[in-house]
């Protein structure tokens, strides 16, 4: 019992997974298929029930943020789009200051889907833009072109979304700092409240992956991500958008608190297939193909692939190397109450380590990534693993 | 049994290898072979060998499977004892073949019907040759359809020269020919010669360490008959051992009576150490021994040397307790303690070749799991003094300030190859571009050319071998051998990181090259070491001189962009693998330098300017 009431004081967060695309994008590695011919009643039906259960065993009152990503959540028509909201709603206790997003694909909604969202409560919308320059986003496998993003943004802030981010993606094969400077200009045009940008990371399984080991994939290099990264943090401070992780930036009080759920460590519920959720202390992972995902859920299971208890050490390593991402880095007094040891002392040597190096410093009772620690994030993240069993 | 028995056995044993090139099927027809032959062992064996006991479940031995004991029923009715010893096939173990073949009176030798005689087999064939072994040919995977066996036929006549028109035309695969080989093993293959009542001479042509009984050696019995309870001599080291064990692998170890002439089996006498069993030694009776032992046996000494260092300091200890039990198993491995400013204590090693060098370095990783930094491979240099004294450098740090050497020796060995006539360009080629020194050229018939040259030592340890195959599609055979000392115009390479001199990355080289190579290490480098924090020149000198630079950028952005979907455990894994590869890294001064840019010397011909 008494391990369901902290679950219950812990848990506000959940993401849900929908793996279709009408496009599969030359980098993407995260579970997708190919939306024709998918039975995607079937797994909608397949996601209420799985919520259903999880709910069972692990009773939330509010969650504080709802994230629905993929694949592609704007994919779905509007009966299943409507039947997704409803499916939700019926299961997941939330309430007008629940941050609700839903990932978007530019030119994906319609206003049909739009005010189906809006009815349901849904009050984010993360677009995922990646550039603003159409030979680019042919090259990446992207279905849409930059005029979808001023059409999609337009109808969405029409229809009353006030809380809409873009995502961005550089280092791209063939992008030069000039291109992604622009790209930036044309973004922070629209005065959006959140931005993220985030580097190219080539994925095993990927178009690109593919290309990269033939040779056939020219990057810009290591410098010029460099580059491009630091011009990303000037203009966004420039625009008043405040970096509050590595590669989020947002306008006060606009910070994603899906996305600090991951880093503040927190738990979260994750449902669909390939999706992963931390409960009850234990990080577990969905079966990724859709039929093993569902075919458990038909006999009132849950569709876990792997599930592993986070040790204590485990646990305090991470909280270091995701706290860490956030510009507020992390605060010595919460983690000691947090796991009843003090962080500069358990990891003394890492710690002075790193000063020395200057990637971080320390102060006012927090550890946090110096700019250059921002760019060499990895070098101060993989210190910390392993240490705190010794 | 007494010496009438012993003779009627001796005539009905046949001992023999199979040579093949890598692919063609040596292992598909050795298991057909044992398939043929099983039926019998499990039911006659056991009348034979009324009183033997089963190493294996009786203590666990471990046995390396290079001979194996086969019983045979011919056709005429009568059953045969054969014995089948596995050979090694690298040019750095090509005395451990001719030994092994030295245990034979035949060989079978396998050629794809498909691809003809491959560079390898020629060399083993040759081997078999000197040691007057009856070669059987046996045209395998005939059921291919590119299979053309006539073509092969005359190829084998051709180029080896052997009669072929009795050629078994075999598929070790579909089990066609079979019986024709086990056939023409009885029917051609010499039963051993030898007086089993004379004084003992067995040879060793391998051997191994097992905890609970030291060395256990594979014999083969050339004269006389060992039991247990004998005492013997070892002739070339004359260390005398009591006889606790002998016995055959059927492929079990499986504990005999005796061996007499002619069987292929192991002994064991509590040997502590392999160096007392040297392959190509005789054994002997201690008492009233024979005077003569028998031909062939080399002591081997190493011929490359490197420092193998533990990247975790910490481990200097486990280092050398793996090295000592590894020389147990390997008399040819060599050792000393050694230090370098760079990589702190670990060990000197020489090596037969690098190969040897290769296997000993991986087992080391592997089995002992003590992660290592290897140097790049040296010879012995002998380096006059201007005062007129001479030392000997294995190690390149080691080697004196130049203004107090007067000469520097390097070995240099008689370099034997031979291919078809297609490729003596490139094979000139390759040895001009290794120092070189044309010796004879001989056509051996229409088609096929031996070349000899005399390389330095030096260069055969780097990639001849490697280059010499690829630039003659594998066909060329290659064998050397010492033949003294040379002067030449060497120099010391020094490479210095971040100002700081690495005495682990020095190297020798010839005045000529020197320029050329100092480029060429300096970017192999750039390209080897991961970008550090901070900006890191790399720079090859000689003496006071800098030659060549490059400089390793510093590191600008490596950071993890995305959150993956809330997959913490995807990120931790990719931070761990990225800790991981540092922790096979060595801190050099400030510098985390990678395992293989210790060895990039080696790879400096990749990308010889081709002039």
């Amino acid at each position: 019992m008494r391990q369901e009431q902290e679950v219950l004081k812990l848990i506000h967060a959940a993401y849900i997974h929908i793996p279709f695309c009408h496009h599969i994008c030359h980098y993407c590695d995260f579970n997708k298929v190919l939306m024709n011919r998918q039975p995607v009643e079937e797994y909608l039906a397949s996601l209420e029930t799985e919520m259903k259960i999880t709910l069972q065993e692990y009773k939330s009152n509010k969650l504080q943020s709802i994230f629905v990503g993929g694949g592609t959540p704007t994919a779905l028509n509007e009966k299943q789009l409507e039947f997704l909201v409803t499916a939700i709603q019926r299961n997941l206790p939330y309430d007008q200051t629940t941050e609700y997003t839903f990932e978007a694909n530019p030119g994906d909604l319609s206003i049909e889907k739009l005010k189906i969202l809006k009815d349901a409560g849904v009050n984010r919308l993360s677009f995922g833009v990646q550039s603003f320059n159409d030979d680019l986003l042919k090259a990446i496998g992207r279905s849409h072109r930059a005029a979808d993003v001023y059409q999609s943004i337009e109808s969405a802030q029409a229809i009353g979304f006030k809380n809409i981010s873009i995502d961005l993606i550089y280092s791209l094969p063939g992008q030069t700092v000039e291109d992604f400077k622009a790209t930036l200009k044309t973004a922070l045009g629209f005065g959006l409240v959140h931005y993220s940008g985030y580097s190219l990371i080539i994925e095993p399984k990927t178009v690109f992956y593919n290309l990269m080991n033939r040779g056939k994939l020219r990057l810009p290099g290591e410098e010029a991500e460099a580059e491009m990264y630091e011009v990303l943090m000037e203009q966004m401070e420039l625009h008043g958008l405040n970096q509050y992780e590595i590669s989020n930036f947002a306008l006060q009080g606009y910070e994603s608190r899906h996305n600090l759920t991951y880093w503040k460590n927190e738990e979260y519920f994750g449902f669909g297939a390939g999706a992963h959720s931390y409960v009850g202390g234990r990080r577990r992972s969905n079966f990724g193909p859709l039929k093993k995902y569902m075919e458990p859920i038909k006999n009132g299971e849950l569709p876990v692939l792997d599930d592993h208890e986070v040790t204590l050490p485990e646990k305090m390593e991470e909280e270091m190397f995701l706290g860490l991402r956030k510009t507020d880095g992390v605060g010595i007094r919460h983690f000691t109450d947090k796991f009843g040891y003090n962080p500069s002392e358990l990891f003394r040597k890492e710690l002075s380590d790193l000063t020395a190096r200057k990637l971080i410093e320390i102060h006012n009772g927090r550890i946090m990534l110096t700019k250059n620690g921002r760019l060499l994030g990895n070098e101060v993240f993989q210190s910390f693993l392993g240490v705190s069993n010794h | 049994m007494n010496r009438e028995e012993r003779l009627e056995r001796q005539s009905k044993i046949r001992n023999f290898s199979i040579i093949a090139h890598i692919d063609h099927g040596k292992s598909t027809l050795a298991d057909r072979i044992l398939e043929k032959t099983n039926a019998l062992t499990s039911r006659e064996m056991k009348d034979q060998l009324l009183d033997s006991m089963d190493l294996e479940r009786e203590r666990g031995i471990t046995i390396k499977l290079n001979s194996v004991q086969l019983m045979y029923k011919a056709k005429d009715g009568e059953i045969y004892t054969f014995h089948l010893i596995d050979t090694p096939g690298h040019v750095d173990f090509t005395y451990e073949v001719s030994r092994s073949l030295a245990a034979c009176e035949g060989a079978i030798l396998v050629v794809d019907a498909a691809q003809g005689i491959e560079a390898q087999t020629l060399a083993n064939v040759y081997l078999a040759l000197d040691n007057d072994l009856e070669i059987l040919p046996v045209i395998n995977k005939i059921d291919l359809p590119s299979a053309d066996p006539e073509r092969v036929r005359g190829e084998i006549e051709e180029v080896i020269g052997l009669d072929a028109s009795e050629a078994v035309l075999a598929s070790a695969k579909a089990g066609i020919g079979i019986e024709e080989i086990l056939e023409q093993i009885v029917e051609k293959v010499p039963a051993p010669q030898g007086d089993p009542d004379g004084p003992l001479k067995a040879l060793i042509f391998d051997s191994l360490y097992d905890a609970y009984r030291g060395v256990v050696a594979y014999i083969r019995v050339v004269e006389g008959t060992v039991k247990a309870g004998d005492k013997i001599k070892m002739m070339a080291t004359g260390k005398e051992f009591e006889v606790t064990e002998v016995g055959v692998f059927t492929p079990k170890a499986v504990l005999t009576e005796e061996l007499s002439v002619g069987d292929v089996g192991f002994l064991t006498a509590a040997i502590k150490n392999v160096g007392d069993t040297r392959v190509g030694d005789t054994i002997t009776n201690a008492k009233k021994g024979a005077t003569e032992p028998l031909p062939g046996y080399r002591k081997l000494n190493p011929m490359v040397y490197c420092g193998l260092y533990p990247i975790d300091s910490a481990k200097f200890n486990d280092l050398r307790e793996a090295l000592e039990k590894l020389e147990l198993n390997d008399s040819a491995l060599q050792f000393e303690p050694e230090t370098s400013q760079a990589l702190g204590f670990g060990f000197r090693c020489g090596f037969l070749g690098l190969l040897h060098m290769e296997i000993i370095q991986e087992r080391i990783e592997r089995e002992f799991k003590i992660d290592l930094i290897t140097t790049a491979p040296s010879v012995i240099y002998h380096v006059i003094m201007t005062d007129g004294s001479e030392i000997r450098v294995d190690n390149p740090a080691d080697m004196p300030d130049p203004q107090k050497i007067d000469r520097i020796e390097e070995p240099y060995v008689k370099a034997t190859m031979m291919a078809p006539n297609d490729y003596v360009g490139p094979i000139m080629e390759i040895c001009q571009q290794k120092r070189g020194v044309f010796i004879d050229m001989q056509y051996l018939d229409e088609t096929r050319v031996s070349i000899v040259y005399e390389i330095p030592l030096s260069e055969i340890v780097y990639d001849f071998f490697d280059q010499l195959k690829s630039s003659t599609k594998g066909y060329a055979s290659f064998d050397y051998e010492l033949i003294g000392y040379k002067p030449s115009k060497l120099v010391k390479m020094d490479i210095l990181l971040n100002t700081e001199k690495v005495d682990a990355l020095s190297f020798i080289v010839h005045k000529d090259f020197a320029y050329d190579r100092g480029k060429i290490i300096v970017e192999k480098l750039k390209e080897l070491i991961p970008r550090q924090q901070f900006e890191v020149p790399i720079q090859a000198a000689i003496g006071q001189k800098i030659v060549a630079r490059s400089t390793i950028k510093a590191m600008r952005k490596n950071v993890l962009a995305k959150c993956y979907g809330g997959d913490i455990s995807r990120k931790r894994k990719l931070l761990e693998k990225q800790k991981e590869g540092k922790k096979r890294m060595k801190q050099v001064g400030s510098v985390e330098v990678p395992q293989e840019a210790f060895m990039a010397v080696l790879k400096m011909d990749d990308n010889t300017p081709k002039k």
